[in-house]
């Protein structure tokens, strides 16, 4: 037998059909499908029981109640808690993707100082202990006594109180929340009503909404239950009415939009107050003082040329506002991430006190201050701006907490200055952020998911609340909670605190409530509110509109920053699935995007899409031009919340060289009250 | 060579192709050798062989509990179904060494002492893009474990775990028989067997939409 080439095309012609009478192709195919259907690579959580925990979210101080399901020992999806008072099932965006927080790599593993060799920022670190730390920690403090600082979002609740012991045992009154809209709220209510009071709204019950800026859908109060008022006013058909400068989502989406020259949302509230006396539709007494200034210089012709709103609209809205029978006014630019002068404040408050709807249903209450913490032993309060803006140099020590004051407040390189003369810093911050990066040390918290923490007082409820996060995972690193590590630190100073841990601390505080307190996660109490005096009395020294900075002759544009519900403005920044969200008129690609009218792009020869560099007395940044109708001719509108520089390694890309942080061109504009009232800054343009 | 030696030549040679020789041969070599590699060394090729971390008696722990199956594999306050037990049941009884048997004692000793969760290999586990809900089926349906698991609470040992190099998933899935043939309901769970037996007990309305069987009823 010869073999030839016809043999070897014989044998694999046999070996093929041999191969297709055999279930190896058909096997293969289907295995392989069902491999591609689940790449080995895709995390699937692990199987196993599954249950749910719920706690409160404190990524934004809107208190929303969470449901966060767990398979045995992971969180595998964070949901709105059904029935919680104040976002009953609903969650945001931010809220949603919380467990990219915790298991993400942006956290603080172990604590850390910075290195001897290294300067501040530079990214230089040493692991080094617990013991080490806080005892380091302790001796400084020691050292700086009364020279030391303290900087927190909040000064309500157990964990502030306890940096407020410790700063009261050195002798020191400088404790400093960050500002916003509440310094304005509070400040207000108590000249008015006369006791410490937060501002909170009845927002379900109102029939009619004149809102003077608030950013209703671009997180407002508790972002959460404010959405769900919004739903709840189109469908009962309450008019929603918006003044601002700028067409926000809630300017877009409310029933009437009145575009008001910036900063003049004062002037406008006391021309409608004007009407509202003159025409006697007021159903409640002011005081005469307030009575007076209004009637004389508020006229509606006046303040039609001051906010450009004209007179017939002015009176329009003031006689719907009062043929309405439970109108609201509100105020707190976009989220209220910022302070608001307090003649603002003010003058909204007349309008709602005008209509009798003081600490009534569909009202403005003033929801008296939680006082539940009775050992504390306080007497600190000091302010950002004496602190970290003024000339005063002689700060030893700043413990910064729950805050970002290098990213969030206003003019970065002010405060850089004002961090640079203080010789220690502690973070104490879960997260690389900008001011944990340029700390001394940093004492990681847990994150807001493994932690115990009273969180009183949503924003903007109208009724006394607290609510209880608690942990929902055991700790993935070795963090220590702050309040533990304070106490800690307190001790070893010998300051007089009654408890050995965080937890006892917090069981002790609510003493009998406690078990109730665990079962429910939330706390009310009832409160009788006093009967309103009407008293109002506006600072006259600053009855003007806020004088913002820079030269109108070499700044010839206003720089206003706007908050985006899809941009947190957290100390943290974003994570992943909230930045893969954002408009690309916001974030193009890597570049932020300035809201221009076409009208003032023209004159600037700068089209749609085009590079400029926008300059103000505070910083420049390159920006993309967005042209857009809804923002008024000289004035440019620029997102705030972008711009976060991440410290950890590997960079990573969802945040990192994302736009520029609004912060770093804008300033401050003081009002007489103490308040940074800056709604802008001067600012130029040119093409880049 | 001559003329005529070359055409006997030829001859010859065309005899033996007439007759059948090569080609054909070597086609039947071809086939058998596919054959044989595809039923006999693919299959087991494919399969990887591990050990279960110790032997498991079913059978002697049936005659030991009251409620059947159910007792170790139970369903949760919520519905969902535990599926293999953890230490936590086991600890009930095997606290301390009970018997006599070797395995016993590595259970007690290497896991139940050291708190250890044992790394059983599971050999009825779906691929991660199944939905599938034991309550539906036993609670609802009625249905009968051995249905789809077959008489395994009577086997006295565990048999080695057939792990599918290609996809990481139980050989049991697509059941022994390499070619898919199967003689009882539990030899194969393939989708096309849950589809067998939907279409069998007329199960249309499993998606609440539709009111048909649907693709995302098992495919969430
Ligand atoms: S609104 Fe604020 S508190 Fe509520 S879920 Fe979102 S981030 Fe959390």
């Amino acid at each position: 037998m010869k073999i030839d080439r016809r043999s070897f095309l014989s044998l694999g012609v046999g070996f093929g059909a041999g191969i297709a009478l055999s279930p190896l192709p058909w096997k293969l195919t289907d295995d392989s499908s069902i491999w591609t259907q689940m790449w080995p690579w895709t995390p699937v959580p692990e199987r196993g029981e599954s249950r749910y925990v719920n706690s409160v979210c404190t990524l934004c101080p809107g208190g929303c109640g969470i449901s966060v399901r767990k398979v045995e020992d992971r969180a595998v999806k964070i949901e709105g808690q059904k029935g919680h008072p104040v976002s009953n099932g609903g969650i945001c965006l931010l809220g949603l993707s919380g467990l990219q927080l915790l298991y993400g790599p942006y956290r603080v593993k172990y604590p850390m100082k910075r290195r001897e060799d290294a300067k501040r920022g530079q990214g230089k670190w040493q692991k080094i202990s617990w013991d080490e730390a806080m005892s380091e920690v302790a001796k400084k403090l020691g050292d700086a006594k009364d020279k030391t600082a303290c900087i927190m979002d909040s000064d309500k609740g157990t964990v502030p109180q306890l940096f407020k012991t410790l700063l009261t045992g050195l002798g020191s009154p400088n404790f400093m929340r960050t500002p916003s809209v509440e310094d304005s709220f509070e400040l207000a209510l108590l000249k008015t009503c006369g006791y410490p009071a937060s501002a909170g709204f009845d927002l379900e019950n109102a029939d009619f909404v004149l809102s003077f800026g608030a950013g209703l859908l671009e997180g407002w109060g508790a972002p959460v239950r404010t959405f769900k008022a919004n739903s709840l006013w189109k469908d009962k058909k309450v008019p929603v009415i918006q003044i601002e400068p700028r067409l926000s989502n809630t300017a877009a989406k409310s029933d009437k939009w009145i575009p008001v020259n910036p900063g003049t949302e004062s002037e406008l509230a006391l021309g409608i107050a004007h009407v509202l006396i003159k025409e006697g539709l007021a159903k409640a007494e002011v005081s005469d003082s307030f009575k007076k200034i209004v009637s004389e210089g508020y006229a509606p012709d006046t303040v039609a040329r001051i906010t450009g709103v004209e007179a017939g609209v002015i009176v329009g809205l003031a006689k719907s506002f009062a043929a309405a029978s439970k109108p609201l006014a509100l105020c707190g630019r976009g989220k209220g991430a910022t302070p608001i002068s307090l003649n603002e404040t003010l003058a909204v408050y007349a309008l709602n006190a005008l209509m009798g709807n003081i600490n009534q249903e569909g009202g403005l209450f003033a929801v008296p201050q939680p006082d539940y913490i009775k050992w504390a032993k306080t007497n600190s309060n000091a302010s950002v701006s004496k602190l970290l803006y003024g000339k005063d140099a002689s700060l030893k020590a700043l413990l910064v907490a729950n805050a970002n004051p290098l990213y969030s407040l206003p003019d970065t390189q002010a405060v850089k200055t004002a961090l640079d003369k203080i010789p220690f810093i502690v973070s104490f911050s879960s997260y690389m952020d900008e001011t944990a990066q340029y700390a001394d040390i940093i004492l990681p918290n847990h994150c807001y998911l493994e932690r115990y923490e009273d969180v009183p007082a949503p924003a903007g409820y109208h009724k006394p609340l607290i609510g209880l996060s608690r942990p929902v995972v055991k700790p993935q690193f070795n963090t220590k909670h702050t309040g533990d590590v304070v106490i800690a630190i307190a001790k070893a100073m010998g300051a007089e605190l009654p408890y050995d841990s965080y937890e006892t601390c917090l069981k002790e505080t609510f003493g009998d409530t406690w078990e109730a307190f665990q079962k429910d996660g939330v706390l009310t109490a009832d409160f009788t509110p006093p009967a309103p005096s009407g008293k109002i009395e506006l600072n006259e020294t600053s009855l003007k509109p806020v004088a913002l900075e820079g030269e109108s002759s070499a700044f010839p544009l206003v720089l206003v920053p706007f908050d985006s519900m899809r941009l947190s403005g957290s100390s943290i920044g974003e994570p992943p699935f909230v930045i893969k969200t954002v408009d690309d008129t916001i974030l193009f690609k890597n570049d932020i995007c300035i809201e221009i009218n076409p009208k003032t792009a023209q004159s600037y020869n700068l089209s749609d899409g085009k590079y400029a560099r926008l300059t103000t007395p505070k910083g420049s940044a390159k920006v993309r031009v967005h042209l857009y109708e809804g923002i008024m001719p000289g004035v440019i509108a620029m997102p705030r919340g972008l711009g976060h520089t991440p410290g950890f390694t590997g960079n990573d890309k969802y945040l990192a060289g994302k736009g520029v942080n609004v912060n770093e061109l804008m300033g401050s504009a003081e009002c007489p009250d103490g308040l940074n009232a800056a709604y802008g800054i001067r600012a130029k343009l040119e093409r880049a | 060579m001559g003329t005529e030696e070359k055409q006997i030549k030829h001859a010859a040679d065309h005899a033996a192709e007439g007759a059948g020789g090569g080609p054909i041969l070597f086609f039947i070599i071809g086939l058998a050798i596919a054959l044989g590699i595809g039923w006999i060394a693919f299959p087991k090729a494919l399969y990887s062989q591990k050990q279960q971390p110790f032997d498991f008696s079913h059978s002697l722990h049936n005659g030991l509990v009251d409620n059947g199956c159910e007792s170790c594999h139970f369903f949760r306050e919520d519905g969902s179904y535990a599926g293999v037990p953890k230490l936590a049941q086991c600890i009930g009884c095997h606290e301390d060494v009970q018997g006599s048997t070797p395995e016993e004692k590595v259970f007690v000793e290497e896991y139940v002492k050291k708190g250890k969760e044992v790394p059983w290999l599971i050999y009825s586990r779906q691929p991660d893009c199944v939905f599938f809900s034991h309550a539906a089926h036993v609670k609802v349906a009625k249905m009968k474990c051995e249905e789809c698991h077959g008489p395994i609470g009577e086997s006295k040992n565990l048999k080695p775990y057939e792990q599918n190099r290609i996809t990481g998933y139980s050989r049991d899935i697509w059941g022994q028989n390499i070619a898919g043939i199967k003689t009882h309901t539990y030899d194969r769970m393939k989708m096309d067997d849950c589809a067998d037996c939907h279409k069998e007990r007329g199960v249309k309305a499993s998606s609440v939409q539709t009111e048909r069987d649907a693709c995302f009823v098992c495919h969430k």
